[in-house]
């Protein structure tokens, strides 16, 4: 059972990833990019399932893990000139089937769909300022980002460093992802960046009310997810998404266009 | 001082002479401009120069390398040879066709904002245009084709750009509607002196809005103004043989 700090160390962290998720969402819905949120959280799973083999932080393994998954993606790419979806499809499976080989079965489900009940106080403060450091970034760059998916070009020519920015973005994606993992597991990740965004989507009339929109959203589902796991026997991962379906579902209700 | 640096001071007392005299100066000037891509050649060896004030009008078939052209003059596009700007100040105008318009998040008033300039400004322009200023809550995705057309003119031309470089859109516009794309850069050019690159399919366009024409098909076929540029030789060498020439005559 988890003690009374735990849970607010763990509803902080829910808080502040769910947040950055649902804000770096919008974009990533927007730029057609939402199961690239599934595919880069099934490349840290090798990663999530050292951490838990040798006892050290789930998100530094999962970061570390991505980062060698997209660079190989990356150098694929350039080798092969295979398209890039194609490259994905063939790391992300792999890396998943990799991570099986030693991963113990006690520690399966933890892997697969995340845990927030061992929380400490440090944990949550990093991740707290990483995801303000993230959110952050993104927001300098986010309606040039926005612009860019109008028409590259016109970026280009309004002054736009559209090669830096993408890789500000690709760089936030992965340390949301690598955190999301906590809480969701690698499963979830792209449920955690496009359910909320697109909930908001549908509630929204301009960008503005559209990425804060997912920022609240993404609080408001992992808080009430992680109270549901608290009161119930359902884990956390799971619950949070349930909850952001849940308010997507709603948000179908009041769509304003 | 030798010979060659007499000329070259011949040449720019000729020029400073000449812009003295009222002739107006250099925006653009384009020496030996190719562009390759994967081996294929696209522009090859174009030389020309647009002035101040000028309607260029860039004519040619499909695939002649007009787009081509506007975005190596755009920096977009690596290229050999020499592309010289006088000024910074250039906008650009996509076809509308390649612009992304639907599942776009950003309300018009946002995309103006990127521009940097006022909402004073901006309510200025969208009057000079014709739009209601209600206009500017609306999603980027939710204008009609007529109110997206005033609206990207005006966007285009907020931040009070020296050129204008504007590729027709080639689909989804009905004759009224281009009337109206004209007949409002036509106003702007006039109040302005702006400088305007236009590529268009349109032989109307050029005889009503031209000063140049260039003719294009992968390399210089023709330049000079409208009447002497569409005569019937230049433009079945441009077009190959099945055009009807229409004459308009103005005067």
């Amino acid at each position: 059972m988890m003690n009374y700090m735990q849970i607010i160390y763990s509803l902080i962290m829910g808080a502040f990833i769910g947040g950055l998720a649902g804000y770096i969402g919008s974009l990533m819905v927007t730029k057609r990019m939402a199961l690239v949120g599934g595919a880069f959280g099934h490349l840290t799973l090798p990663g999530v399932a050292l951490a838990l083999v040798y006892g050290f932080d789930v998100s530094l393994g999962a970061l570390l893990f991505l980062s060698i998954g997209i660079v190989s993606i990356w150098l694929l790419e350039q080798k092969t000139k295979l398209p890039m979806e194609a490259l994905t499809a063939v790391v992300m499976p792999s890396s998943l089937a990799v991570a099986f080989l030693f991963i113990p079965e006690d520690k399966k489900a933890q892997a697969l769909i995340g845990d927030i009940s061992q929380i400490s106080l440090t944990a949550a403060a990093i991740t707290g300022v990483l995801c303000l450091i993230t959110f952050f970034s993104l927001k300098k760059i986010f309606s040039e980002l926005i612009f860019t998916s109008i028409s590259e070009d016109l970026a280009k020519v309004q002054g736009i460093d559209v090669g830096k920015n993408n890789f500000i973005f690709l760089a936030c994606i992965a340390i949301t992802v690598a955190l999301g993992v906590r809480v969701v597991g690698s499963l979830l990740t792209a449920a955690l960046v496009a359910i909320t965004a697109s909930a908001s989507r549908n509630l929204s009339k301009n960008l503005f009310q559209y990425s804060y929109g997912g920022m609240i959203l993404g609080s408001l589902a992992s808080i009430l997810g992680i109270l549901v796991f608290m009161f119930t026997s359902i884990p956390a991962g799971p619950s949070i998404i349930i909850t952001s379906t849940l308010i997507f579902l709603a948000s179908l209700i009041f769509k304003r266009h | 001082m030798n010979w060659l640096s007499y000329k070259r001071l011949g040449l720019a007392a000729t020029k400073g002479f000449l812009e003295e005299l009222g002739m107006p100066r250099l925006v653009l000037q384009v020496k030996n401009l190719s562009v390759t891509r994967n081996g294929d050649e696209i522009l090859k060896d174009l030389t020309f120069e647009v002035r101040e004030g000028e309607v260029l009008v860039i004519l040619g078939p499909n695939g002649a390398g007009k787009t081509t052209l506007l975005r190596a003059l755009l920096g977009l596009l690596p290229y050999q040879g020499e592309i010289s700007w006088s000024t910074k100040d250039i906008s650009y105008l996509p076809p509308q066709e390649l612009l992304q318009r639907r599942d776009i998040p950003l309300s018009i008033e946002e995309f103006f904002k990127i521009k940097q300039v006022s909402s004073e400004t901006i309510l200025k322009m969208f009057k000079s245009v014709g739009l209601d200023s209600s206009l500017l809550e609306r999603r980027f995705g939710a204008l009609s084709t007529g109110q997206f057309q005033r609206m990207i003119i005006a966007w285009a031309l907020v931040d009070d750009p020296a050129v204008l470089l504007f590729d027709e859109p080639t689909s989804g516009i009905d004759v009224g509607g281009q009337e109206t794309l004209y007949s409002l850069l036509h106003k702007f050019w006039k109040d302005r002196n702006l400088t305007i690159l236009l590529v268009t399919h349109d032989l109307n366009i050029v005889w009503e809005h031209a000063n140049t024409v260039l003719c294009l098909n992968k390399k210089k076929l023709c330049s000079g103004t409208p009447k002497e540029v569409l005569t019937p030789e230049h433009l079945e060498e441009l077009y190959g043989t099945g055009i009807k020439l229409y004459t308009h005559n103005h005067e």
